[in-house]
């Protein structure tokens, strides 16, 4: 390397690894998440305008530490709220903080986080919102805005000459609602790795049939979707109750346990496909472990959110999202493992050692979620 | 969500990275003495926070609200931070909308708006000073900046006359010159300057500054690439951070194919994106593939944050980062038209003939080539351009 490319490697490697905080008018990042009348808010603000504005560099050093600035938290707060008015068609939407404020990297610097929830009188049609943050410091600040109603995503500039603006919000309708709610209904079971293999430990005993200490081939498909059909409507009807309970609050279980049951329920699904327990009744085992499989299915739908308004039709989405993703695994594998349910590779290979590999991996997410161990990559589930 | 495999979630993680690479989720920082971010020192500007509480205490002080307005924009043309700006402009609060605002407001918004590229708005007020103080150097040069800027190289040429009993011979022969510099009257122009320079030793540093830098270029746009060289390191001494200084001496590198040397020259200039932008560009003469994309991101963040905000102050830098970095000629020949309705100095004009060019659109080829035919615009690197376009036709 000479020294023309070296100097020019040393510069890139700087410009990589240093991007340095541009330049730029100020900005804050408003965005308000509607649920019918509630109001969810979240509103970045650089500390750099809030220093210049109310002074957060409680030593004057020019640096912020945490702090001085969780020790100006508060008036933060005060100073951003009085400047900030979301008013609906009904009346004021009151605003007010929400837990602790965070940090966030812009592209200009470190911000505040700060979070809001509301609610107004009722679910509004329009918002007008009324924003004066730093009107009096710097006439070119502005406030960007976005709002989320489920429907479209609305946005605003706010401040300047134009500090109040009307949005009209776009609400999902009841279709768009359930349709939201069946694809995340089947992108959980396609991402849910733990619940396709315990239905695939499931279906690939049900081309067989157990005589002795050796596995046949049923004769048709006729046996072996019958006995798919009672073994996948178990398990829809159990974690449907168990989803249904939990998310309207019913029922609550610790999501450590629930995890490690699933877990385990994988496990025990596996391995009766090597030491034979249950046979005929495996629709009920599937009944036993669909209980737990619903607590799973609700911890996720209490991430996602359930609109109070369209709880119904969201829980009817997401329920039948995931009975579209099962049978989607179902359409998959039945027909293969029926196509290869004669042959040796099936029923001395692919029944056991599928099914001890599906055992094992089901044991590593066992032992990750009952005692909390971070097992490396091509084990770890999480 | 625990169960979740890791081959979908690990690709998933790493786009959200690289799509959101300065804006990763929000954090608590580990402990209460770690520095968050850096402010500008309060300490270093005593006389600012004194001026700042005296408007504050009454906001209708005009004297002091000129007094903090003036060293806003002076801050700000020195960080060249547009934060600065605002300030002012908040100063300015009272006075602002009005029509009839006093002559020393309106040259100060005229300066605010030029820095917004409201050239429009900027020479109404200008006008309006000039008319009532027609003693006033300050306005008649900033007029005759827009004016040239706009491309009307005729009535900043009258601005800078009217300068030039008012103050300082270099100041007003600088004018006279970057008035010029578009037009045949170039050279003569460029003999002028230097001898104006070269018999003002007592000027202030700034406009010797300005007088050099226009040298400079005007020795560039005839290939007299060693004079060239000379006087924009001269200026460079005197003023080592001047943005606009570093932007056409980078420039001058880039068009020398001298990337190595613009990668020094800006190296703690990251900040400031038109400067980022050229050091974007020199990497891609480098062939530094990482840094490019780094820089390309960043560079493509800043616009997105100057777009959302409605911003229209970066059409040249978009242009040109949409042609030369990303490849895209139809979408930057659409840039350089709307900068072309904004801004007509030489780099717009070269922009607007290079993506034509690229684009292969003859329409606008042509309205590049007849402004330069009528202006008589001279430039090495034009002239190359307008070569190629002709052997097109």
């Amino acid at each position: 390397m000479n020294a023309r490319s070296f100097a020019a490697l040393a510069c890139a490697l700087f410009l990589c690894c240093l991007p340095a905080r541009a330049h730029k008018p100020s900005d804050s990042y408003l965005t308000l998440r509607l649920d019918g009348e509630r109001i969810e808010a979240r509103w970045d603000i650089a500390l750099r305008d809030l220093d210049f504005a109310i002074g957060v560099d409680g030593d004057g050093d020019g640096r912020l530490t945490w702090n001085e600035i969780r020790a100006r938290h508060d008036a933060i707060a005060a100073y951003a709220l009085a400047r900030l008015q979301v008013d609906s068609e009904l009346g004021a939407c009151a605003l007010s903080p929400q837990g602790e404020q965070l940090i966030e990297q812009h592209g200009d610097g470190a911000y505040t986080v700060l979070r809001l929830q509301g609610r107004c009188t009722a679910r509004p049609a329009r918002l007008t919102v009324t924003y004066r943050l730093f009107a009096d410091t710097d006439a070119q600040h502005r406030g960007l805005l976005g709002v989320d109603s489920g429907g479209a995503m609305r946005s605003a500039i706010l401040g300047g000459d134009r500090p109040r603006q009307v949005v009209e919000l776009a609400w999902r309708t009841a279709g768009q609602e359930f349709l939201a709610y069946l694809r995340h209904g089947v992108w959980h079971i396609w991402i849910g790795f733990d619940h396709i293999l315990f239905l695939v430990s499931l279906l690939l005993p049900a081309v067989v049939v157990r005589q002795g200490r050796a596995w046949n081939g049923v004769a048709g498909l006729r046996v072996a979707g019958v006995d798919v059909l009672k073994t996948v409507t178990a398990f829809t009807l159990a974690h449907s109750v168990t989803l249904t309970l939990a998310a309207l609050g019913v029922l609550a279980l610790p999501s450590r346990w629930v995890e490690t049951a699933i877990a385990a329920s994988v496990v025990v699904a596996a391995l009766n496909n090597v030491l034979p327990v249950v046979q005929r009744r495996r629709w009920l085992a599937a009944f036993l472990f669909g209980l737990v499989h619903g607590f799973g299915f609700a911890g996720v739908l209490a991430e996602l959110g359930l609109p109070r308004d369209a709880l119904a039709l969201a829980l009817l989405g997401f329920n039948a999202g995931v009975e579209l993703g099962q049978l989607a695994i179902v359409a998959v594998v039945l027909p293969l493992a029926f196509a290869l349910r004669d042959t040796r590779l099936y029923r001395r290979v692919l029944l056991p050692g599928g099914s001890v590999a599906i055992a094992l991996v089901a044991c590593a997410w066992l032992a990750e979620r009952a005692f909390d161990w971070q097992l490396p990559p091509p084990f770890g589930a999480a | 969500m625990k169960h979740r495999p890791f081959w979908l979630s690990w690709p998933a993680c790493w786009l959200a990275l690289v799509a959101f690479s300065c804006a990763a989720a929000p954090y608590r920082p580990q402990s209460g003495s770690e520095v968050v971010t850096t402010v500008p020192l309060r300490a270093e500007a005593p006389e600012l926070a004194q001026l700042r509480r005296r408007l504050a205490a009454s906001p209708y002080d005009l004297d002091t609200a000129l007094a903090l307005a003036r060293r806003y924009i002076a801050l700000g043309r020195a960080e060249t931070d547009p934060r600065y700006f605002g300030h002012a402009q908040a100063a300015l609060a009272p006075w602002w909308p009005r029509a009839d605002a006093p002559p020393a407001v309106r040259l100060l918004r005229a300066m605010l708006l030029q820095s917004g590229h409201q050239f429009g708005a900027a020479l109404a007020d200008l006008e309006a000073v000039t008319i009532s103080q027609p003693a006033n150097a300050q306005a008649w040069l900033t007029q005759a900046v827009v004016q040239s800027v706009r491309g009307d190289a005729e009535g900043a040429t009258a601005s800078c006359a009217r300068l030039a009993p008012l103050t300082d011979q270099l100041a007003a022969f600088t004018c006279l010159a970057a008035a010029g510099v578009n037009t045949a009257r170039i050279v003569p122009a460029e003999r002028l300057l230097e001898a104006t320079l070269a018999r003002s030793d007592g000027s202030p540093s700034e406009l010797r500054v300005w007088a050099l830098t226009v040298l400079a270029e005007m020795a560039a746009r005839r290939g007299a690439a060693d004079v060239a060289e000379q006087r924009f390191r001269a200026a460079l001494v005197l003023a080592p951070r001047d943005s606009y200084l570093l932007g056409a001496y980078a420039d001058f590198l880039l068009d020398a194919r001298r990337p190595v040397d613009v990668l020094a020259l800006l190296r703690e200039q990251g900040r400031i994106d038109a400067l980022l932008l050229r050091s974007a560009l020199a990497l891609r003469q480098v062939g530094e593939r990482t840094a490019l994309a780094a820089a390309r991101d960043e560079l493509q963040a800043r616009f997105d944050a100057a777009a959302r905000r409605g911003d229209r102050v970066h059409l040249r830098e978009e242009a040109r980062f949409t042609l030369h970095l990303q490849g895209d000629a139809g979408a930057a020949l659409a840039l350089a038209k709307q900068n072309w309705q904004v801004q007509k100095e030489l780099a717009d004009l070269r922009l607007l003939l290079e993506a034509g060019l690229a684009a292969r659109d003859a329409r606008a080829t042509q309205a590049a080539l007849d402004w330069i035919g009528r202006n008589g615009t001279q430039d090495v690197q034009l002239a190359a351009l307008v070569r190629q376009a002709k052997a097109r036709q």
